[in-house]
């Protein structure tokens, strides 16, 4: 079983990071893009075939590090 | 007093900490972070800074995790004193004994540069030897320092006078332009609730010496040390 972990920055987080990719993208000349905030992506290979335990897991990991809830978000897909 | 300072993979700023703090007459060991227990009879913990596990996931977040960070806490837990800086505040944050986060600079730029900081107050053991709302002269030299925290966190922090020090100019003005990473209310460094816990992201053990310009880092390691004589 596989997983992907997606963190993102929360609403209202200042993502310079992000603001300079927009930044970026601009003096590109990619017309359309109104904003850009950035974030992570963990693709987690699982050592279970139980989707609970998975989810637990999973869970568990980004409460504990993944993401630091203060000012990210995360998003678990199990695929 | 006894000193741990505490050597993640990525530290790099031990050695100035323990000159610092054997400079101003502590005993100093180093404790390296995959050790379970702190060295019998620590009075003082430090983080130092660096770049541990090199600022992979969030800076500080590996690290905030390690083994000894569980005897950290339960030293912070009776009372222990910690000090963390620059990357030492950074894990602090991280690891759930201080508030808040450290965010990319809103420049975007590493800055490295001499600093003023404003000292917010002088009735903890880590500022006793500074007069309150003097401007100190150390430096900096981070790419994120720039404190974060929810509107609720702010408020506490401000309601209970948890701010250690602030950015200033020479004079001791909190100004807009010496806030140079974009830290919320110009926050260079916070106590914990109990004041037994403070981070920093400027560097204090870098000005302790007349040969590199500036002794104003001292006060910080004399206050530590002066409060042990007194209590022993």
């Amino acid at each position: 079983m596989k997983a992907r972990v997606t963190v993102t920055l929360k609403n209202g987080v200042l993502d310079p990071q992000g603001k300079a990719i927009e930044g970026a993208l601009k003096s590109l000349g990619v017309e359309g893009i109104a904003s850009v905030r950035q974030g992570k992506v963990f693709d987690i290979e699982l050592g279970t075939v139980d989707k609970g335990h998975a989810e637990a897991s999973l869970k568990a990991a980004c409460e504990k590090l993944l993401a630091n809830t203060v000012i990210e978000n995360y998003r678990v897909e199990i695929a | 007093m006894k000193s741990a300072v505490l050597v993640f993979p990525g530290s790099n700023r031990e050695g100035d900490m323990v000159r610092a703090l054997t400079q101003a007459g502590s005993k100093v060991e180093k404790v390296w972070h995959a050790d379970h227990e702190l060295p019998k009879g620590t009075d003082l913990v430090v983080l130092p800074g660096g770049f541990s596990y090199g600022d992979y996931l969030r800076c500080g977040a590996i690290a905030g995790r390690a083994h000894i960070m569980d005897a950290v806490r339960a030293h912070a837990a009776r009372g222990g004193l910690v000090l963390g800086v620059c990357n030492g505040f950074q894990i602090l944050c991280e690891s759930g004994l201080l508030p808040g986060i450290l965010m990319r600079n809103a420049n975007l730029k590493f800055i490295c540069h001499r600093q003023f900081l404003r000292v917010e107050r002088n009735d903890t053991v880590f500022a006793k030897r500074y007069a309150k709302g003097q401007a100190i002269d150390v430096c900096v030299a981070h790419g994120e320092g720039n404190y974060t925290a929810d509107t609720e966190t702010l408020k506490r922090l401000e309601g209970e006078s948890l701010v250690a020090f602030r950015y200033c100019d020479a004079d001791g003005q909190v100004t807009p332009d010496a806030n140079r990473n974009g830290s919320m209310n110009s926050i260079a460094g916070i106590y914990s609730e109990k004041l037994n816990v403070m981070g920093m992201m400027p560097h204090p053990e870098n000005l302790i010496e007349d040969l590199v310009g500036g002794t104003d880092g001292r006060g910080l390691f004399e206050s530590l040390v002066s409060s042990f004589a007194k209590a022993a």
